[in-house]
Order: C-alpha cells, then sequence, then structure tokens
C-alpha cells in the first residue's frame, strides 16, 4: 500500500499540473493527421500493421460457446486465401468466455483478454470488481481490460479512482492491465486528460478509450489526448504505456491514420501490438478487403470476406 | 481714475502645466485693425517634443478610462467653456469677428464639446463587430485609439476648428498635441486653461503656439506620433506632413470642413482615429447539446 | 508498470504522394492583361518565372512597363466611368458571385499552380489559400448592393481606379483580397503579381476572362518593382492598396504624399506569441509550430517572436524541438510536406544571412535533422533560445522559417517586450485564464490578436496592422472603408 500512495502522491502533484486541453487545437491536430496520403508500399505496411493489432471483440450478453469460437478461429485465420498474413493481437470476450477462448487460441500466439470489474459500467462494489477480475485471470485472461468508476470521477473522487485501478493491478497478477477511460462519459477532453493521467499513475499498462457500448467512442481527439499524456508520461520517466481506441474505428482508413498519430505523436516503437491496440469487431475485413484490393487491382465485395 | 487692466499673460500648455516656451521666445500677432494680441509663445522643437512625452505618458491612463468616465470629462469641459462664454467672445471680437460671430462661435463650440461628450460611450458600439468566421472561433473586432495624435489646427479659426478637431480625437481615448492657430492662438491659450480646470488628466490635451512652419516638421517627423489630423488648406503643408508622416507610417487626415456649420461633425471624426483590433479564441464545442434545446 | 521487452522497431514511412499535375494548363509565355485582351508588353520583353522547389522554368511572363500601366489605367479608367460604376449593384454582386464559383471550380488547378511557382505545400495551397480566396470573392459579392449599411449616416461613392500591389507568400489570395473588396464596392482595378510568382494571378484573369465580366474593369500587368512604381505613380489612379516589405511600403507612402490618393498598406510584422504557464500547453506547441512554420514562415503575421513563461520554458522548448522532428520537409507537392520550398534565391539569402547572425549574436541555434533536397530553395525550420530583446534575430523581420524564443516571469513584463517594436501586425496568447487574455488583448498593440490560436484568417475577419505594419483594414465589414468613399 505505501507503493501506492507514493504513486498517488506523484499523481495529485502531476494531476495539479495536468494540462488543459484545447479541443479546437486538438481538432486541428487531428486534422492535419488526417491530411496524411498514405500510399503503396506504406499502405501495404499499415494495413498489415493494423490487423496485428486488433482485439477482435465480441461483448454481447447474447455471447455462446459457440459464437466465441467462430470469432477465435476467424482471429488465427483471417484470410486464408491470401498467404502471410498477419494474425490479430487478441481477442476480447467477458470473463464467463475466457476459458473456452483460451482453449480455441492455445498456441497461436493470440492473447485473450477479458473485460472486468462490472464491465461496461462500472458499478459494483470494490470488491466484486476484484473478485471479477480474480476470477479472469484465474480462468486463463493474458490481458483485463477494466473499466473506471466514472460516477467516482465526475463527482471528484480522484483517491477512489486511483485507489481502484491500483488494487485491480495488483489482483492481475501478470496479465497485463488495460484501464478503460469511457471517454464518451467523460464529456471533456481536460477530464480525458485528468483521467489518462490517474490511470498511468496508478498502475494502467494500457489506456483505452471505450467499452463500445457509449457514442461517441474512439475519436481521433480523444486519442490524441490519450497518446499526448502517455507521451508526457514517457518523456519523464522513460517507461511506455501501451494506446487502445476502442469503438467506432470501422474502416482501413480511420486505422490508417490512427497509425499516422501514433507514429507522429510517440513514434515507431509504439507501432507493434505489443503497445498499441484496436478494439474493433469489424475493422478486420475491411482491412482485409483493402489488402486484397491492392494485392488484385479490383475493388472487392464484402460477400467474399467472413463475418465471425 | 480707471482702473489699470491686468493683462493675461498667454502660455503653452504641456502635460497639465502651463510653462513658457522652453526657448523664451514671443511673437506677436495683430488683428485685422493691426492691434497686438498679445506677447504669444513661440514654441520651439523642444516644446514639441515635451508635448509629445507628455501625451505619450497620458495615453495608457486615458485610454484606460471607463467610457462613461470620458464621456463625463468631455461633459464637463463644456460646463466649464460656459462659464467662461464672455472671455472667449471677447478673444474672438478681438481677433476680428464680429459680436454675433463670436457669440455664435462660443455656442457652437460649447455644443459640439456636448455632441462628442455623448459619443464616448457609444461609438464602440457603432464601429465594433462580431464576425460570423467559418470555423470554431469567436471573432470580434473593436476600435482602439492610434495613440498620440498631433493635430494642427485650421488657420482660420481660433475656437471652433481647434474644438471641433481636438474633442473626437480625445473622445475615443487618443492624446493629443494641438498646434494652435498661428495668427489667432488666443482662444487656443484659454481653451487650455478650461481644460485644465475640467478634470481631463494632464499630457491628455497639450496645446502649442507658435509658428506651424517651424513646428510642423518636429511634429510630423516624431517617431513617437502615431497620427496626424491636418486641419489646415495649405496643399504644400499638408504634402509636407505627409512625406514626414511615412518615417514611422503615422496616418494622416486632412479635414477641410467648414467647422462653423452645425453640421461639420459626426462619428467618423471620431473613428478614423481608430485603430480595427481583430481577436480570435476557439469556441469548444461539446457533445450535442445544442441552444435549441 | 509495463514492463519494456526488447521488440525490434520497425520504421514505417510514408511513400511520396505527389499530387498530379496533368490537369493543370499552363503556357509557355503570358502577355498582359489590359481591357480583357491578352496584349503584348510593349517593351517586347519577358520574363521567366521558375518552381523554387526545383529550379525548373515554369513559364516567361510579360515585363509590363510605364505605357503598359498607362493602358491598363485607361482602361480600367474607362470601364469605371461607362460600365462598372453605373451598373447596378446587385449585378456587379453577380459578377463576384460568378468569378468565385469558377474558382472554385478551377480549384484544384489553381492549387497546383500556386505550389509549383510559390513552392508552398500542396496542403497549404489546396486547403487554406485557394479556398480562402474564392470565399473572399463570395463574402464581398454580397456586400455590393449592400454598402449603405455599412456606413451608417455617410453616402458611399466609390473611388475610381484603385492600382494594387501583392506580394509572393500568398498570390492567389492577396489578389482575392485586394480584388474582391475593391470591385465589392464599384471601382476597376490594376493589379500587380510579384514578380516570382505571377502565374496565379494571371489563371485568375483566365477565370476573369471567362466569367465574361466588362472588359477592363480587372486589369493585370506583370512585372518587377519599376512597374509597380509606374502604377503607384500614374496621375490617373485614385487609390492604392500595397501589401509588403515596411521598405517598400513606406516608399509609396511617400510618393502618394500630397496627391489625394487614397492608400492602404499592409506591411511586415515581428509578432509576438505569448506562452503563460497555464496554457494548454500542446495545443499551444503546435500554435507556436503553426505560428511560425505556416507557409515556410513567409507569413507577415507569422509569430515570429515566442515569449514563454519562464517556469515552463523548458517543458515548451523540449516540445518544440520534439515536434520539429515530426515535421517533413520538400518537395511541396507532396501531400505529405508540411515545409515547402522558400520562395526564392533572394529570399533564402536573406534568411540564411539572419541565420548567420543570431550565431554571431550568440544565440543558440536548434535544426531537427532533416534531409534538405538538392535542387531547389530550402531552409529547415529553425529555434534560436537564448535570445535578448535588443538581438537584431528578434527585432527584424526575417520573413522565414525562424523562431526566436525568449522567456518572462511577470504579464506586465510581456507586454512591455511585446510591444516594444515598431511593428503591430498581430499577437498570440496562450493561456487558460479567460480574464488574463483580455487583459492582454487590450493591452497588446497590435491589429490581430489569436488567443489560444494562431494564424487563422477569414473573410468575414479584419486583418491589418497598428503602427509601421501598415494601416486599413482587409476582410470583413472594415475592409470595405478602404475602397469607398464617404460624403
Amino acid at each position: 500500500m505505501k507503493k501506492n500512495q507514493d504513486k498517488k502522491n506523484r499523481f495529485q502533484l502531476e494531476y495539479l499540473n495536468s494540462p488543459a486541453v484545447d479541443k479546437v487545437g486538438v481538432e486541428e491536430r487531428v486534422a492535419r493527421f488526417q491530411t496524411r496520403s498514405i500510399k503503396d508500399a506504406s499502405k501495404m505496411q499499415g494495413l498489415k500493421m493494423a490487423l496485428n493489432m486488433i482485439d477482435l471483440t465480441t461483448l454481447e450478453g447474447k455471447d455462446t460457446h459457440g459464437k466465441v469460437k467462430q470469432m477465435c478461429y476467424k482471429a488465427q485465420h483471417l484470410h486464408d486465401v491470401l498467404p502471410g498474413l498477419p494474425s490479430v493481437a487478441a481477442v476480447c470476450v467477458y470473463p464467463s468466455m475466457v476459458k473456452i477462448a483460451k482453449k480455441e487460441v492455445a498456441g497461436s500466439g493470440v492473447n485473450v483478454a477479458s473485460v472486468s470489474t462490472a464491465f461496461p459500467s462500472g458499478q459494483a462494489p470494490l470488491e466484486v470488481k476484484i473478485t471479477d477480475t480474480k476470477f479472469a485471470v484465474d480462468e486463463g485472461a493474458d490481458e483485463i481490460d477494466m473499466v473506471i468508476s466514472r460516477g467516482k470521477f465526475l463527482s471528484g473522487e480522484y483517491n477512489y479512482v486511483f485507489d481502484e485501478i491500483a488494487m485491480i493491478k495488483e489482483a492481475c497478477g501478470k496479465a497485463r492491465l488495460k484501464v478503460i477511460l469511457e471517454t464518451g462519459e467523460l464529456a471533456t477532453l481536460d477530464n480525458v486528460r485528468k483521467a489518462s493521467d490517474l490511470a498511468i499513475y496508478a498502475g494502467a499498462d494500457f489506456i483505452k478509450t471505450s467499452t463500445g457500448k457509449i457514442q461517441p467512442a474512439a475519436t481521433m481527439q480523444v486519442t490524441y489526448t490519450m497518446l499526448m499524456a502517455i507521451k508526457d508520461y514517457y518523456d519523464k520517466t522513460g517507461i511506455m504505456i501501451g494506446m487502445k481506441p476502442a469503438g467506432g474505428i470501422s474502416t482501413s482508413k480511420l486505422a490508417l491514420h490512427n497509425l499516422v498519430m501514433v507514429k507522429e505523436v510517440l513514434g515507431s516503437a509504439w507501432l507493434t501490438n505489443e503497445w498499441f491496440r484496436f478494439g474493433a469487431s469489424s475493422l478486420a475485413n475491411d482491412v482485409l478487403m483493402q489488402i486484397m484490393k491492392a494485392e488484385t487491382g479490383v475493388y472487392q465485395s464484402s460477400d467474399y470476406f467472413s463475418i465471425d | 481714475m480707471e482702473r489699470l487692466e491686468v493683462l493675461k499673460t498667454y502660455k503653452i500648455y504641456i502635460g497639465g502645466q502651463f510653462p513658457r516656451t522652453e526657448s523664451g521666445r514671443y511673437y506677436m500677432p495683430v488683428n485685422k485693425a493691426g492691434k497686438a494680441l498679445g506677447n504669444i509663445c513661440l514654441s520651439s522643437r523642444k516644446d514639441v517634443r515635451n508635448a509629445v512625452s507628455a501625451a505619450r505618458k497620458a495615453f495608457g491612463g486615458w485610454s484606460e478610462r471607463t467610457a462613461f468616465n470620458r464621456g463625463q470629462i468631455l461633459y464637463r469641459i463644456a460646463e466649464m467653456l460656459e462659464g467662461r462664454r464672455s472671455q472667449f467672445i471677447e478673444e474672438l471680437i478681438l481677433q476680428g469677428s464680429t459680436k454675433k460671430a463670436a457669440e455664435e462661435e462660443v455656442n457652437l463650440a460649447i455644443d459640439r464639446i456636448v455632441y462628442y461628450a455623448g459619443w464616448c460611450d457609444k461609438y464602440q458600439a457603432i464601429v465594433s463587430s462580431v464576425n460570423p468566421v467559418a470555423s470554431s472561433h469567436f471573432n470580434f473586432s473593436v476600435a482602439e485609439p492610434m495613440g498620440v495624435v498631433g493635430v494642427v489646427a485650421p488657420e482660420n479659426s481660433s475656437l471652433i476648428g481647434l474644438v471641433s478637431l481636438v474633442l473626437p480625437a480625445i473622445c475615443g481615448g487618443n492624446t493629443v498635441v494641438v498646434l494652435a492657430a498661428e495668427h489667432l492662438p488666443l482662444c487656443a491659450v484659454t481653451f487650455a486653461e478650461v481644460v485644465n480646470s475640467s478634470d481631463v488628466p494632464g499630457g491628455v490635451i497639450n496645446i502649442l503656439t507658435g509658428s506651424n512652419k517651424e513646428m510642423n516638421p518636429t511634429l510630423s517627423t516624431h517617431m513617437d506620433v502615431n497620427a496626424l489630423v491636418y486641419g489646415g488648406n495649405d496643399s504644400a503643408a499638408l504634402k509636407e506632413l505627409q512625406e514626414n508622416a511615412v518615417l514611422n507610417v503615422k496616418r494622416v487626415f486632412a479635414y477641410s470642413n467648414n467647422w462653423a456649420k452645425a453640421d461639420a461633425q459626426g462619428l467618423h471624426f471620431v473613428s478614423d482615429l481608430q485603430e480595427i483590433k481583430t481577436t480570435w479564441h476557439p469556441i469548444e464545442n461539446i457533445g450535442g447539446a445544442t441552444s435549441s434545446y | 508498470m509495463a514492463t519494456k521487452k526488447n521488440i525490434p522497431v520497425v520504421e514505417w514511412e510514408y511513400a511520396p504522394s505527389l499530387e498530379g499535375t496533368s490537369h493543370i494548363q499552363l503556357k509557355k509565355q503570358y502577355d498582359l492583361f489590359i481591357d480583357g485582351k491578352w496584349v503584348k508588353p510593349s517593351s517586347g520583353k519577358y520574363f521567366q518565372t521558375i518552381n523554387p522547389a526545383n529550379e525548373e522554368v515554369l513559364s516567361e511572363v510579360a515585363y509590363g512597363n510605364e505605357k503598359d500601366v498607362d493602358l491598363a489605367v485607361k482602361a480600367a479608367r474607362k470601364a469605371y466611368t461607362e460600365v462598372w460604376s453605373v451598373m447596378p449593384a446587385a449585378e456587379r454582386a453577380k459578377y463576384i458571385y460568378r468569378i468565385a464559383r469558377l474558382m472554385q471550380e478551377r480549384a484544384r488547378e489553381l492549387a497546383v499552380i500556386e505550389t509549383l511557382d510559390a513552392g508552398k505545400t500542396i496542403r497549404e495551397s489546396r486547403d487554406i489559400d485557394v479556398p480562402l480566396a474564392c470565399n473572399h470573392f463570395f463574402y464581398y459579392a454580397g456586400w455590393a448592393d449592400k454598402l449603405e449599411y455599412a456606413f451608417p449616416n455617410r453616402k458611399v461613392e466609390s473611388i475610381g481606379v484603385a492600382g494594387q500591389i501583392i506580394p509572393w507568400n500568398f498570390p492567389l489570395l492577396m489578389a482575392a483580397w485586394k480584388i474582391a473588396p475593391a470591385l465589392a464596392a464599384g471601382n476597376t482595378v490594376v493589379l500587380k503579381p510579384a514578380e516570382t510568382t505571377p502565374l496565379t494571378a494571371l489563371k485568375l484573369a483566365e477565370i476573369i476572362e471567362a466569367s465574361g465580366l466588362p472588359a477592363g474593369v480587372v486589369n493585370i500587368v506583370t512585372g518587377f518593382g519599376d512597374t509597380g512604381a509606374a502604377i503607384v505613380n500614374h496621375t490617373d489612379v485614385d487609390k492604392i492598396a500595397f501589401t509588403g516589405s515596411t521598405n517598400v511600403g513606406k516608399m509609396i507612402q511617400k510618393a502618394v504624399a500630397g496627391t489625394g490618393k487614397k492608400l492602404t498598406l499592409e506591411l511586415g510584422g515581428k509578432s509576438a506569441n505569448i506562452i503563460f504557464d497555464d496554457a494548454p500547453i500542446d495545443q499551444a506547441v503546435e500554435g507556436i509550430i503553426n505560428g511560425i512554420f505556416f507557409n515556410q514562415g513567409h507569413v507577415c503575421c507569422a509569430g515570429s517572436r515566442l515569449f514563454v513563461q519562464e517556469n515552463v520554458a523548458d517543458k515548451v522548448i523540449a516540445k518544440l524541438k520534439d515536434r520539429l522532428n515530426s515535421l517533413y520537409l520538400g518537395n511541396p507537392l507532396d501531400k505529405n510536406t508540411d515545409i515547402g520550398a522558400i520562395n526564392s534565391k533572394e529570399q533564402l539569402e536573406t534568411i540564411n544571412k539572419y541565420i548567420k547572425i543570431g550565431k554571431q549574436e550568440g544565440a543558440e541555434m536548434y535544426q531537427p535533422s532533416c534531409s534538405i533536397p538538392k535542387k531547389g530553395f530550402y531552409c529547415p525550420p529553425t529555434l534560436f533560445t537564448n535570445v535578448a530583446q535588443s538581438n537584431v534575430i528578434a527585432q527584424e523581420e526575417i520573413f522565414g522559417p525562424v523562431l526566436t524564443i525568449q522567456t518572462f516571469r511577470t504579464v506586465d513584463e510581456v507586454i512591455q517586450k511585446a510591444n516594444n517594436t515598431p511593428f503591430g501586425l498581430a499577437a498570440g496568447v496562450w493561456t487558460d485564464k479567460g480574464s488574463r487574455i483580455f487583459n492582454l488583448t487590450t493591452k497588446l498593440r497590435a491589429g490581430v490578436i489569436w488567443a489560444n490560436t494562431y494564424n487563422k484568417f477569414d473573410p468575414t475577419s479584419p486583418f491589418g496592422g497598428y503602427k509601421e505594419s501598415g494601416f486599413g483594414r482587409e476582410g470583413g465589414l472594415h475592409g470595405l472603408s478602404s475602397y469607398v468613399k464617404l460624403v
């Protein structure tokens, strides 16, 4: 706990210094990334990178073993017609599906990520959240995607939110912790920045934009603001933190623009699934169609790409 | 025995003080009848310099007064002038006016001061603008005083010409250095006394008498003068002012109105001596909340 | 804590993405556009205009002299008295709208030619210069039949023939800034583009020709300084509008003295960009970058003097240096280029002269490591730290991608330093505190104040300077008064 207290002190110092964020300025910066023109070999390299960074996700009340199995197969066989494609980075499921997912992707290098902490609302007692997390880890989850308590954050109980993240981190053991800020509920970029700093100092390995259940989700403005928090932390401590935009990134173009942003803000070191992920369910096929178009020269139809 | 009259000493007005010219020189303009008007200060280049320094020093404070306060002070000038109307009338008559014309000129001068006093807190609303730029910014333009304005008063008018040029300048927050009509200087000096007794901070209005030919080059080349107003009708003199203005890109305005006319006044005499400043600031637009909820 | 693994870093570079040039039409030789016709220069002389990015010749352009200017002024006078000033204002508006639309239709061609001729990046020509130029015509078109609303209690008249001389930094945009309000107010125009960047003005002449605008309403006379002087000195010109250096502006102000010609000047600047410790720091860094490196720093309102509050100076400077390394310098036609070519060899020499002076003055220089193309004129983005107010590089306009950085401690100190210059065009203020912004925007002696933003332009927004940055405003309601006579 002492360690946490030290970290908290540092965060509080840092939080007091969390820079203001001007939204219009962020929009202008983001627009510049979007004017980048990615062509030819760069495009192909970027698309393959994007595929390899996907956390293929299913987070529905109606999820079944059957659905998860199919998705796990797709995660390892994105489009077998095209040889040499990478697999995705991970599959992302509810805790109850971790075991089956783990079995299905065994030996493939694809990780299993589990949401936890009463995803998506996070409205549960801390003990329940810890149990939720421990369960997922015990079932074999390599990564934990937790949600922060947005209500507490918005009512100014930063210490509560900080402690909660730190305790979930403890509960994770060896699993890497992604902290979901649910930026759509934080409303302002100032809050996004503050929450990013908070999560990083509390022990997040990754910070993640959204659950996918709330709109707006991973806008480039939000992701940019979080990347700047990661950058400032790295410049100060030399410690890398990962980034996962999730929700709303469904086209290759948007994925490439996100990669452009990561490259220009954080540098190429972050351009690996060790440090950057896309939380997405339909992005993979759009990327695959783009790759096929580049390979064959003809525009593609979704009829030719499996939808697991 | 008739009482011996106490004659008035005409001085110049710099920084709220009434010094004699530092040069110690004087000149003696005469009226049409050949009667000397008095020993008038023949101001020097250094007097011009001192007046500009005083005007610059006063500029910050004057321009930052609230518009309401400036209006009150200008109105106070009118009040004080009203109280000394007979002296102005006498001086105008001495300088060659008929009694009727003199009375009319003083009346008009007072009314014109009241007119510009009223503009102080109104012109901004008319000349400023909010500009609907095509981006997420709030953008507005406001008028700001140019700074130190050199005023060359009309040659053919002792009081109303000077009032017509000085008042709109200070109404808009500028400070002025005035070169009085060389041959009709009396009212300018008395006007300075009125100004001095009416809450106008020292240095806001500075009035020099003397030779325009001698002072114009100093005033128009001075690097700390921002604008010039020329009320004369000598095109060679105007050209000289305009050429000298180039040194620091002064703005030059020449007016040839008949100031004795009731309509020789207006907003543009105020707004000509204003810079337009435009400010941009982003508008943070969060989420879907609109004003039409 | 994240465990850092040894993962090999794979670089991801952007492949060249050049804007196509096959769709543009450039003639080998351009004549003068006078009285609605293309006229050979009376001297028979032409000069070359080159692409500063690779020094290749783009075209030859007529060298107009006094005689040609006289022809143009005569055509403009005739068009003024016989057609333009007597036409119903609403009809005038429709012509200007038509020009705006035709420009929009040919926007891509205009952008490419602008980039070729001026060296500015295609991103800027495409996203900023050309759209703003079109919008300027669009904006002022609508004023033509509403002038009486702009000047309460005054009677509005046109002035007559306007002589207009524009610079090379925003060739088409400056032509639009000059021509649109002049036409809307009922004047006719003789315009001289800069000698290094005449092509888009000539393309605009083609558009004007195609629009059916009556002959002589707009005349374009290309040439050098003496061509401009012939316009300024022509006795039948009623109004001079000039954008360019303060030195030339002063020459023009002198030449116009005593002539009764109306004059507006938009001259140089050395604008302060002020960063307070509570600023949105990352957006401020972007603002600094955009403030000084936009258009290679060839911007009269460039934020060339940076003032950073001392307690955040190290952080801001570190972030700036870092950011410089993610800027792409190179072929302006590449859509990913952030910093293009310097406009001319002469300008590059001027910039290099100042960089040398800066080093001699003891300021500390920083340039990112970027490769400079072998042909063409390029200058890497340059920072100078350790700069004093008394350094030449902090006082004189460099008109290139060179930023001087000074620190300050208090609000009063920075206001004094920011105002401590003969110029007064623009300033930037970055702080999260509203009351401080209003304090600064009131006290800074400059015509445009960008608060928490920089280098924004809009047709509705008046632009122009205090002090030696010139007088008169361009854009917005206030821009109209430069082109009307009020009685």
